[in-house]
């Protein structure tokens, strides 16, 4: 993977902008010593490394604007930063980048319980937005496996999904509002609580677009109030093909579950060495989870059951209570865990339409069999948005390619059967050279006149998302904008 | 000009020689140019297992809704027909309604049109053909251009083509009836019935007085429905007087007549349409009804208002500090120029929607002043 040439004027005055930003943040918000820069060096994806030239730590918004027009002045590229777990290399700096952590930005700035929303900075993790309403009943819907140490600013560049996305929607179904700054430090809202916006749903675009339009700052948040009870039913089945069309029956059939869980039999081996949580030894292995009443979970499992016992399960468990629910899900839950255990993994994130999982499985295991590389696949089955886990030796010279390699070809994959490269991860660097296989010229063209209106220098992030041969004139800017 | 495929669509396009009405059905919105009537119809993909349908953006919106029923499913955003507050005719699109990011009372539990819509194909203002998103519900590879294209009323590209996620119809509707609340304590009813596990689809208040009805909706397998229905009543037991409507048929005629604003209907006036944090939607309406002798129907729990005041009045003047925004739906030619019909942008957003519409739409030839 290829990074731009660090700009050389940029490195030579590092001091000058160091300074500089000293003069508008706290001594202990600026960070240039290397022994402390290097933590900031890669996020999740980190195979791949770099320390910054700095890192800034603001903590208002205020702050953020005045770091971000020094560094537009001096022709700095900016990096934002949330927790740093993202796993497609968004958060990677270069080596003339200043990064621009929100760590700082942690607090809840209002709930509004009968406007249903919640305010906050976005710094904060995204598993304490639901801490801060829960008291009352209330859950704020996505929630990424990461939910724990990913911050919300991270969640709307990537517009990050989670396990309950089929019913209640991903991060730009639920983010009503952000405050940000723009790269030339002037402060914009978009959004808020009430619904729709007055002009052009620029929050859409801002959501996903990936640390490369502003720095949001505030962001305003649906929450809901908590279903009164959920459970989950465990079905295994002897073929993909029975489990894919289990899947698309129970879909047809009205029933929307909460989460539709799938694991190959890769995975139900890796899980059950590592947890042991009773799975049956099975091709493919659905968990579906239902919400409601205690009558209404029963009804829709029932519904769920009957169509499941028309594709020859193995075994079909329903979950009666809490810990057989905990038991149910204990497998899932590791899963990536468990493959860990077993080597080095890459996790992929394309998504295909439902109708294709099957045929996809078995290229993937056929690209498999090619490279010589493991793989097990354990995803999101109700949106087909796919997570392939290709196991690799770090330590081996030319393995990490070779998953690499296989990596892009699934993914290429994903898009001929008519899905996507990415379904909540992001493209980052990761998968920035294979934008085009999804997109021709003009399609890309038309995604990055919209950085050109946000970020005329192209200095947010700038290395991200586009194959750098498309951007490289754009990147271009020999001196500072002063 | 009519337009029946994308390739005419782009050559028109690049062709056009100066300003372009980009109509999808024909219920035409008043701005200048040349006629461009998107006639791409015709159903490319549907998938009732994948939940997925991609259309010409063309495609009349019965048409769509037809094919969705026979599978038992639907556009579960609800869009309204304006036809009747309109007066218009004509066959509406669902790339207008797309393009309108036309969402009715079920945004509320459901979301908007923008939140369904899973890609669209359009053609920019030279001519380019350009994809966006696809047909799959989880995709955020590159910039989300699909909801940028959503509510931009074709001021930054036609529409050739729209993927959309659809969802199972409903088994069983019923609604919750509280009888003759005053603005405040409808709305507190509302949140409350919004606020709890029920699932509510549906949230609304008309009328005055004795007169008065708030509306809470809830939608799904019959057994459920009834349980929930239940629950609600209970919940809003302190409100005032409860009734609960389970007759399919008018549960379809009364949220139709939410939807698409009946009451206003043949009406002589002004309608506009104002959105708002949902608490806010009393202190808007008393703020309207001082002012002009507004009619006021509250929709998405207090968020939306539809006020129908008399001709030429200036409700945004009337909004005074109040977060949210109004747009003109049905106005004198005049009245939309001297106010605008959508509301003011403050300068830095307005700024970068230029900035958009000029890379999108460089001779600013799509629907020009639309969107001011
Ligand atoms: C174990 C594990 C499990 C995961 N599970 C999921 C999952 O289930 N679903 C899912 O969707 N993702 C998942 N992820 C990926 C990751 O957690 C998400 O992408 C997350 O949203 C990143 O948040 P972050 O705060 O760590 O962002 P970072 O990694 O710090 O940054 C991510 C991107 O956001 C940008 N950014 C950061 N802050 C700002 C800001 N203030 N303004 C503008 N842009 C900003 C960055 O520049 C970068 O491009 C997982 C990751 C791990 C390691
Ligand atoms: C604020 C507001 C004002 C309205 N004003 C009117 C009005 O004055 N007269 C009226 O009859 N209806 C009006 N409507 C109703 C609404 O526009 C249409 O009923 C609805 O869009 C149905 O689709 P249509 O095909 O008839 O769209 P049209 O009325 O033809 O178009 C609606 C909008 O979408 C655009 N559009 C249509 N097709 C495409 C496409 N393929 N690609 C890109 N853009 C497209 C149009 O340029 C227009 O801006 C209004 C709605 C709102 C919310």
């Amino acid at each position: 993977m290829q990074m731009p040439t660090p700009d050389q004027t940029i490195l030579s005055r590092k001091d000058h902008i160091v300074r500089r930003l000293r003069t508008v943040l706290p001594d202990d918000a600026v960070i240039d010593a290397p022994e402390e820069t290097r933590a900031y060096e890669c996020d999740a994806l980190s195979a791949y490394r770099c320390p910054p030239l700095a890192v800034v730590l603001p903590a208002s918004t205020k702050e953020v604007a005045a770091a971000l027009k020094i560094c537009h002045e001096e022709g700095v590229p900016v990096v934002p930063r949330g927790s740093g777990t993202s796993l497609a290399g968004g958060a990677l700096p270069t080596e003339d980048s200043i990064i621009l952590g929100v760590a700082r930005l942690n607090r809840v700035l209002e709930t509004d319980y009968d406007n249903r929303f919640i305010r906050v900075q976005t710094g904060l993790t995204n598993l304490s937005v639901t801490g801060a309403v829960e008291d009352e009943g209330f859950f704020y819907a996505p929630d990424p496996s990461s939910q724990l140490a990913c911050a919300i600013a991270g969640n709307i560049a990537m517009n990050s999904g989670g396990a309950h996305c089929l019913k209640y929607g991903v991060t730009t179904n639920n983010l009503m509002g952000v405050k940000m700054v723009l790269m030339d430090g002037s402060i914009i809202d978009l959004g808020g609580p009430c619904a729709d916006m007055a002009g052009l749903d620029l929050l859409g675009l801002i959501c996903g677009s990936e640390g490369q339009l502003g720095v949001v700052t505030e962001a305003t948040l649906r929450i809901l109030h908590k279903p009164e009870g959920a459970r989950p039913v465990m079905m295994g089945f002897d073929s993909n093909e029975e489990a894919g069309a289990c899947v698309s029956d129970i879909i047809k059939a009205g029933i929307l579950p909460v989460a539709i869980e799938f694991m190959d039999r890769p995975v139900i081996r890796a899980t059950e060495n590592f947890v042991g949580a009773g799975y049956p030894d099975v091709e493919a292995l659905l968990i579906v989870e239902v919400e409601g009443s205690e009558a209404e979970i029963a009804q829709q499992l029932a519904r769920i059951i009957e169509i499941g016992q028309r594709h020859n399960p193995v075994e079909i468990r329903e979950s009666g209570s809490a810990e057989e629910s905990a038991r149910i899900w204990a497998g899932r839950k590791a899963a990536f865990g468990a493959m860990g255990q077993i080597n080095d993994y890459m996790c992929l994130d394309g998504t295909i339409p439902v109708s294709q999982l099957p045929f996809v499985l078995r290229r993937i295991g056929e690209l498999s069999g090619e490279y010589g590389l493991g793989v097990g696949n354990v995803f999101h089955a109700g949106d087909g948005n796919m997570h392939p886990l290709i196991l690799y030796d770090a330590n081996k010279p030319g393995d990490l390619e070779k998953a690499e390699s296989m990596g892009a070809d699934i993914l290429k994959l994903c898009v001929e059967v008519g899905g996507c490269l990415t379904g909540e991860h992001g493209v980052g660097v990761e998968k920035r050279e294979l934008m085009d296989a999804q997109y021709n010229a003009d399609d890309l063209d038309a995604q990055m006149a919209v950085k050109d209106v946000f970020d005329p220098a192209w200095l947010l992030n700038p290395a991200k998302v586009f194959p750098l041969a498309a951007t490289a004139q754009r990147r271009a800017r020999p001196m500072a904008a002063e | 000009m009519m337009v029946t495929s994308e390739s005419e669509l782009a050559e028109a396009i690049a062709g056009a020689k100066g300003p372009l009405q980009v109509v999808g059905g024909g219920t035409r919105l008043p701005v200048s140019g040349e006629v461009l009537r998107v006639g791409i119809s015709g159903v490319k993909l549907y998938e009732p297992g994948a939940l997925t349908l991609v259309v010409g953006a063309g495609t009349p919106l019965a048409e769509v809704e037809d094919l969705l029923a026979a599978e038992g499913q639907r556009l579960a955003f609800e869009p309204m027909d304006y036809r009747p507050i309109m007066g218009s005719e004509g066959e509406p699109t669902i790339g207008g309604v797309v393009a309108a990011n036309i969402s009715g009372p079920r945004r509320v539990q459901a979301g908007a049109c923008r939140d369904f819509l899973l890609g669209v194909r359009f053609v920019d203002g030279q001519g380019r053909v350009i994809k966006s998103g696809g047909r799959v519900m989880k995709n955020v590879t590159g910039y989300d251009l699909v909801k940028l294209m959503a509510g931009s009323w074709g001021t930054l590209g036609v529409l050739s083509e729209v993927s959309l996620k659809v969802l199972p119809a409903a088994e069983a509707v019923a609604t919750v009836v509280v009888h003759g609340l005053e603005d405040a304590a409808a709305i507190k009813a509302l949140s409350r019935a919004l606020g709890s596990a029920y699932d509510v689809s549906g949230a609304a208040h008309i009328g005055q007085g004795t007169e008065a009805r708030s509306l809470v909706r809830v939608e799904g397998f019959a057994d459920s429905v009834v349980y929930r229905a239940g629950r609600l009543r209970e919940l809003l037991g302190g409100f005032g007087e409860i009734s609960v409507e389970d007759d399919p048929a008018r549960n379809a005629a009364l949220w139709k007549r939410i939807r698409d604003v009946e009451d206003f209907a043949g009406r002589a006036g002004d309608v506009w349409r104002l959105s708002l944090k949902p608490s806010d939607g009393p202190v808007a309406a008393a703020a309207l009804r001082a002012a002009f002798g507004a009619e006021v129907i509250h929709d998405w729990g207090g968020g939306l208002i539809w006020a129908l005041v008399p001709a030429g009045a200036d409700l945004r003047a009337a909004m005074g500090d109040l977060p949210g925004h109004a747009r003109i739906i049905r106005a004198s030619a005049d009245t939309v120029a001297r106010l605008g019909r959508f509301h003011p942008r403050p300068a830095p957003v307005a700024r970068l929607e230029a900035g958009l519409k000029e890379k999108y739409d460089p001779r600013g030839i799509f629907n020009p002043g639309l969107m001011g």
